[in-house]
């Protein structure tokens, strides 16, 4: 454990909280035991597979799929007329410029094909080859369209419709707090970009993949790697028939970051299955994924920030377009973080956002890690940079002039209620990433760059969310939880035990959790918005309490002591400052059985409920709290090529507590390199709608050798609103990472560059070399 | 179509099957020899979750034909160790939190395994160099390279 000892509060001794246990899933996986989504096979299962639009942009004419249908070994072919429900819409709210706003999901293409990759047809045969070929035999006649490629030509009135609607622009949110022209008239300097970011890919290493089956009492099973069990409803509503008529299983899942939080395969599985009677298998190869799934919405933002002589912020206008892809998704609510979070950590006394997302003939966009926040922190942390190199100040120094505090408020009006160590976070960095390298060369240059954060954790307010876990003690003293969370390899399981094990005093070993099934375990929400262990792990913390307190009273009996004496660990029943005097905590468990006592809790856990904000101003509470951080790093670029290599890379990041600090060190190191891709590697493609990168041979996700030692500093405010004090760490860590890189080029080559990512073209370029 | 007789020793065991002369051995592994713990990320050779030891030697068993293990000995995660028998860097994996997601981490032992195999004291640029084929998204290599830098230095003492 890497812990700055000042930031220790010794009153606190945790058994299980905040020690470096090995996660209880753990050994199945280095093993080779664990079964995700695509290693479970049933008997006289068929594989499904998917065509998918040949054009970006055109109308479907027809489509014949007798040739298909006539394959030996074919069961089914369906397009989207045997689709019963095959829309469904998802109505957000409304934004007084655009007016009302919703998200069409559509199972099957229907007359009209919005991008490259939407599925038109499904076959479910008995070999993947027979399905294969049954696709090239549908054939499906196309009209092409124009189409519109680029978000900001797609806003025009005048431009291509890309859905049935009358404008591209989904939505638009406006930010208003003083005045901001008052507030540049007063600014000495006035720093003005305007900022590129691209689509990402997730690059999960485990494609989306289920298999689904009908069981013996009818109803609708889909075993899927997903973030989100809770689209057995969706599902059901696709197929017409009751919500718990279907039930979804999610597995260990082999990573996620966002794009599993969208429907991927099930609806095509229960469509497949409900069909033909039998079980289907779907899993997309790494093409077909990267061709059709969500990718981290680009933005374009126009960025323009005011500050007095001596680095004091006066005013920020900023406008953000992003580009929504083909269809709406969740780019209204990954726009709306994009708008609370515009400003920073900073607290600037002027602001003005307005923020657009726009449907273009791309692949559509959705969640990725992050959900809005690294686009502006890119943005906002240049700025900050450029601002502190007009003003000759050092940029640890411009930040500190300006972070905002606990009890500040954001420009949406948002008061901090919980830690906000930003300022310490910056310095530690720092001070990590020490004094800059020799160059290894005459060519090279050596920059460092300092960045600084802030991100949600829990989901917006006005969605009211909730969260349930079981938590059982059994006659032999073991513990089980039964909680709805999906694991997509954060340790949202893990931290469950951990928990519970803290209350109950039983070993971590001796703790199950089951997880992720609709049908056995509380439904505890989506493994999305770094919400878990906010959400679940006070579910499960207050749910473990109870338990606790109905055991109390019979042990206190059989120990001849008062409850509050009682201590609860290693499986035992202490009391306090008399160690000798314990029982076995199962002999108290039995003898609370015998009395009729309920050994177990259903706890739900509500995260604050308000009310949707104004969009005219942003004015309202859209978030529970927020994780603030920075990243240090340190390059060295090479001005003959136009390479960049990372030589440190320092993370700071206040977590709260760190439930297991394998976990969260494992989260901040992990969404380090996820940044790092985006700073300097990652970027899909796409050439009007078609994607030129579809595979990892040219989307280039880090590898070991790009990638630098991540030093972790965690701190631990103790001032977080999940369990023990607990923040969310799993998005926020990838947040500051880019603008941190950014400014470590600029601060090497003396040029900034202003578009994601940093290629060496684009070095070469500013150093007017190309 | 024609089909052939594979037969392979899989984790010591003497295994046979009838494969098509195009099959690549994760295809077999997974389909025909129920080896599941060898994943599927790509199927092309950029990731590395389907790395096996054939005759001791890191593979991708995507751009390995079935045929070409023919009379081989496979040896995937599970013939690493066991939880009876743990390999030291299955133990190092786990006490160093180098695990997530899981997906990466059959293959990364796999090819760990090789390389403290021909190297048995890497130091770090070496770790990194070895585990290059396998992509990890979760973890930033971070926790893998000291489980492995970890693992080499318990199997020397």
């Amino acid at each position: 454990m890497k812990k700055d000892p000042k930031d220790q509060l010794s009153n606190y001794e945790y058994q299980f909280i905040g020690k470096p246990v090995p996660r209880h899933d753990a050994w199945d996986k280095v093993f080779g035991r664990t079964k995700y989504a695509d290693d479970f096979d049933m008997p006289g299962m068929l594989f499904g597979k998917v065509l998918r639009s040949s054009y970006p942009a055109a109308k479907i004419l027809s489509i014949d799929t007798s040739g298909a249908e006539k394959m030996p070994g074919v069961a089914a072919v369906l397009t989207a007329k045997d689709v019963p429900n095959n829309e469904t819409v998802t109505r957000f709210g409304q934004t007084h410029q655009v007016g009302g706003f919703e998200g069409l999901y559509r199972v099957l293409a229907d007359k009209k094909v919005r991008f490259m990759g939407e599925a038109v047809a499904l076959v479910a045969a008995e070999t993947e080859e027979i399905a294969e070929e049954a696709l090239a035999r549908i054939k499906v006649e196309y009209e092409q369209l124009p189409g519109v490629f680029d978000p900001l030509e797609a806003m025009n009135p005048d431009a291509y419709q890309v859905g049935e609607g009358d404008s591209n622009i989904i939505c638009n949110y406006q930010v208003r707090k003083g005045d901001v022209k008052e507030g540049f008239s007063r600014s000495h300097v006035v720093v003005e970009n305007t900022y590129r970011v691209p689509f990402v890919e997730h690059a999960f290493l485990e494609p989306e993949s289920g298999i689904a089956w009908i069981d013996d009492s009818e109803i609708i099973t889909i075993r899927v790697s997903t973030q989100v069990i809770e689209h057995f409803r969706d599902v059901a509503d696709v197929l017409g028939i009751p919500h718990n008529k279907v039930r979804v299983i999610a597995p260990m899942v082999g990573g996620g970051f966002g794009s599993k939080e969208d429907i991927t395969v099930e609806t095509f599985l229960a469509l497949l299955t409900w069909k033909t009677g039998k079980p289907v298998k779907m899993t997309w190869t790494r093409e077909g994924s990267i061709i059709s799934s969500s990718k981290r919405h680009p933005y374009v933002m126009k960025y323009k920030t005011g500050a007095t002589r001596d680095g004091k912020l006066m005013a920020m206008e900023a406008q953000l377009i992003s580009d929504a892809g083909a269809h709406v998704y969740l780019s209204p609510w990954v726009l709306l973080y994009s708008t609370v979070d515009a400003t920073g950590p900073y607290d600037i006394p002027n602001v003005k956002v307005d923020s657009y997302t726009v449907l273009t003939n791309n692949t559509f966009t959705s969640a990725n890690r992050g959900f809005g926040a690294p686009q502006v922190c890119f943005a906002y942390e240049s700025q900050m940079d450029e601002l502190a190199r007009r003003l000759s100040l050092s940029p640890l120094e411009i930040r500190k002039r300006n972070y905002l505090r606990k009890g500040d408020a954001l420009a949406t009006g948002r008061v901090l209620e919980y830690g906000v160590e930003t300022e310490k976070t910056a310095i530690k960095a720092l001070e990590a990433l020490g004094e800059p390298s020799m160059p290894s060369s005459p060519t090279e240059k050596i920059g460092q760059g300092l960045a600084s954060g802030m991100m949600s954790y829990g989901r917006m307010t006005f969605l009211h969310d909730t969260s349930r876990s079981y938590v059982g003690i059994e006659l032999d003293g073991s513990v089980t939880v039964r909680c709805g969370v999906q694991d997509i390899g954060g340790g949202q399981a893990s931290s469950l035990a951990s928990i519970a094990a803290e209350i109950l005093g039983v070993p971590m070993e001796e703790i199950k959790v089951f997880i992720g099934d609709t049908a056995l375990t509380p439904i505890a929400g989506t493994t999305t918005a770094t919400r878990m262990l906010y959400m679940s792990g006070n579910a499960t913390l207050k749910a473990a309490t109870e338990v606790k307190k109905s055991l109390l009273p019979k042990a206190a009996e059989m120990l001849e002591a008062s409850p509050e004496d009682l201590v609860f660990r290693d499986k035992k029943v202490f009391v306090r400052g008399a160690p000798a005097r314990a029982i076995p905590l199962a002999d108290v468990v039995k003898a609370c059985a015998a009395d009729g006592v309920q050994l177990y809790n259903v706890a739900q856990f509500n995260a604050p409920f308000r009310e949707l904000i104004d969009f005219k101003t942003g004015q309202g509470q859209v978030f529970p709290d927020f994780t603030f951080g920075s990243h240090a790093v340190e390059v060295a670029v090479d001005t003959e090529t136009g390479k960049v290599r990372v030589l440190k890379l320092v993370a700071c990041y206040d977590v709260g507590q760190a439930i297991n600090p394998l976990s969260a060190e494992g989260q901040i190191e992990g969404g380090a390199l996820y940044g790092l891709g985006y700073a300097l590697t990652e970027e899909v493609i796409l050439d009007k709608g078609i994607t030129l990168t579809p595979s990892f041979s040219e989307y280039l996700v880090p590898t070991s050798v790009d990638a630098p030692h991540v030093k972790t500093i965690m701190l631990e405010s103790r001032d977080g609103a999940g369990p023990f004090g607990a923040k969310g760490i799993g998005e926020p860590s990838c947040n500051s990472i880019a603008p941190a890189v950014a400014n470590a080029v600029a601060n090497a080559i003396g040029a900034r560059i202003l578009d994601l990512p940093l290629t060496p073209e684009k070095i070469l370029r500013s150093l007017q070399k190309l | 179509m024609a089909t052939y007789k594979l037969e392979l020793k899989l984790n010591g065991e003497k295994l046979s099957a009838q494969v098509l002369a195009h099959e690549n051995l994760l295809s077999v592994m997974r389909n025909k020899l129920g080896a599941k713990e060898v994943k599927n990320g790509c199927n092309k050779g950029d990731c590395g979750a389907c790395a096996v030891l054939l005759d001791g030697k890191a593979v991708n068993a995507c751009l390995t034909l079935a045929l070409q293990a023919n009379g081989k000995e496979v040896t995937t995660v599970k013939g690493i160790g066991t939880e009876d028998q743990p390999h030291p860097l299955q133990e190092s994996f786990v006490r160093h939190g180098a695990i997530q997601c899981g997906f990466c981490t059959p293959g990364m032992i796999v090819s760990s395994k090789a390389l403290l195999d021909t190297i048995p004291n890497p130091d770090r640029r070496q770790i990194r160099e070895g585990i290059s084929g396998n992509l990890c998204r979760c973890t930033g290599y971070n926790k893998i390279v000291e489980a492995i830098e970890d693992a080499a230095l318990k199997r020397k003492s």
